[in-house]
């Protein structure tokens, strides 16, 4: 039995002659939040959408709670979900039909006790009857966190999901993603281009540059590994050699 | 296969379509007036009945069946492009549903659409030009279920191209059906066919279907030939276009097209 929940090994795409992700590998414990930290195009998207099964690798495998993603798909994704500013949900259904959906689709039982806790959770009882395409980019963020939580995932990929929230509901999302991590063991892959919410939140920080990891470690380590003052002076070393050697 | 997650596909597209206008027309209004502009037109072509006998039944019987096939296919593409409109594609493709189920549940909805449509059609058929479908007789239901299943294999053979190309190939979903629309000789026979086009509809189950709609109003014959040639066709047909519905999906992985075919 492996001390991870999960393990990415040696993972690389390929697109023709681009390599978005090269050679990629960490693992995440159980109860952990591990951060992934890059500059646009650096491999984060592309890493989490073949965590999700969304894309295929080239090379390199995937483990999560010790089963292969390439032939346990189902039995994974059933344990997994994911949060990001990217998506959407159908938009002529309201936030509380589009949450029951989701329920039947992982078949959670005692769905309508999961929903309304979430929805209460997540401060969304004004809008739960409300269509989704008249909700506040900050309102859909919520909707898309909620429908992560819903499941009950035992890993939580989110995608900046904070991005565009006020500061107060950003605080709460963030403390009630440490509680759920507390509570129920939860382990978290978070990217944010928020430096300060990633130290705050991360337990541990990869450092991605045109598809490679360049550094690892806490972000006091990494801070002190680069003699920079903070982190987001650490990602702007990363941003500008990337900026540099693309152009 | 789970049933949990077909269901929660189709309950998802039956609350769109509780508050949805655009979507409840697609259902009543367009086969409306489509057998009210077709109808009319064959009211007045009866007058020449003496020259093409049964004509009116022909054509009606024709038009009704047609229009099955049509929503059937516009059921599982319409359903996808739904998806791929609400960027919903990644929600489901990242959860534990399985491509077969996806397209079981599309399935599921073009047979509740055609089955509203038929009744639509049907009885505003035998309103307006006193036509009652049913003189097709016993026949009518492996008819109509031979043309779902081929309304089906349009509707999935389109759902990959537009899944393979993007949102630029969603025009296919109301044209492609018509590219099958002569060669299914929908309203008129296979021999009036050059011979060359008659090989081609020879392997179209739903032209076999509208022969055998004919044969059945015209002589009164069994049409068992023609209905056997249908389920063969419609069976290996159906099996290669959903193998290749998962080839695509494996593909658009492979690309990353998956992620990006809503934007």
């Amino acid at each position: 039995m492996s001390s991870s929940v999960l393990k990415a090994s040696d993972l690389t795409k390929r697109f023709g002659d681009f390599t978005a992700v090269n050679g990629v590998s960490f693992e995440i414990r159980p109860g952990e939040i591990l951060g992934l930290l890059g500059p646009n195009g650096a491999g984060k998207t592309t890493t989490i959408q073949m965590l999700l099964g969304l894309v295929t690798p080239t090379a390199g495998s995937i483990h999560m709670f010790d089963l292969d993603l390439s032939t346990h798909r189902e039995e994974i994704l059933q344990q997994v979900n994911f949060s990001s500013t990217y998506i959407s949900m159908p938009q002529s259904l309201t936030v509380e039909e589009n949450l029951w959906v989701v329920a039947r689709l992982y078949g959670i039982s005692d769905m309508a006790r999961r929903v309304n806790d979430i929805v209460k959770k997540l401060e969304m009882e004004e809008f739960r009857g409300k269509v989704t395409r008249k909700l506040s980019s900050g309102q859909m963020t919520r909707l898309t966190l909620a429908k992560a939580f819903l499941t009950e995932p035992r890993i939580l990929f989110l995608d900046e999901p904070t991005a565009s929230l006020d500061p107060d509901i950003a605080d709460k999302i963030r403390s009630l993603l440490k509680e759920e991590r507390r509570s129920s063991g939860l382990s978290i892959l978070y990217t944010s281009h928020n430096m300060r919410e990633m130290e705050e939140m991360s337990d541990r920080i990869i450092f991605l540059q045109r598809g490679r990891i360049v550094a690892e470690g806490t972000a006091q380590d990494i801070v002190d590994r680069f003699g920079k003052a903070d982190l987001e002076e650490v990602f702007l070393k990363f941003a500008r050699e990337q900026g540099q050697s693309s152009s | 296969m789970k049933l949990h997650r077909i269901t929660a596909l189709i309950v998802r597209h039956l609350y769109l379509y509780r508050r949805s206008l655009p979507r409840i027309m697609e259902i009543f209004y367009w086969p409306f007036l489509d057998l009210v502009i077709w109808g009319f037109i064959t009211l007045y072509l009866a007058r020449y009945q003496s020259q093409v006998p049964g004509f009116v039944t022909f054509f009606l019987g024709a038009l009704i069946l047609w229009d099955m096939l049509f929503r059937s296919q516009q059921g599982i593409t319409i359903s996808f492009l739904e998806e791929l409109w609400a960027r919903n594609l990644m929600n489901l493709f990242a959860s534990p549903l399985k491509p077969s189920e996806f397209l079981t549940a599309t399935m599921a909805m073009s047979v509740m659409k055609v089955t509203i449509v038929s009744i639509v059609m049907a009885g505003c058929a035998l309103l307006f030009y006193s036509y009652n479908i049913l003189t097709i007789g016993v026949w009518l239901m492996p008819f109509v279920l031979n043309l779902v299943i081929a309304g089906w294999i349009i509707g999935v053979f389109t759902t990959s191209l537009i899944m393979r190309f993007g949102q630029e190939a969603e025009v296919l979903a109301w044209s492609m059906v018509f590219l099958f629309q002569p060669i299914s000789c929908v309203f008129y026979p296979m021999e009036v066919l050059p011979t060359w086009l008659q090989m081609i509809a020879m392997v179209n189950p739903a032209a076999h279907v509208f022969e055998g709609m004919r044969t059945v109003l015209g002589a009164g014959a069994p049409p068992v030939g023609d209905l056997a040639w249908a389920v063969c066709l419609n069976g290996a047909l159906l099996v290669g276009v959903v193998a290749w519905f998962h080839r695509t999906v494996a593909y658009c992985k492979d690309q990353g097209l998956l992620v990006r075919v809503g934007e």
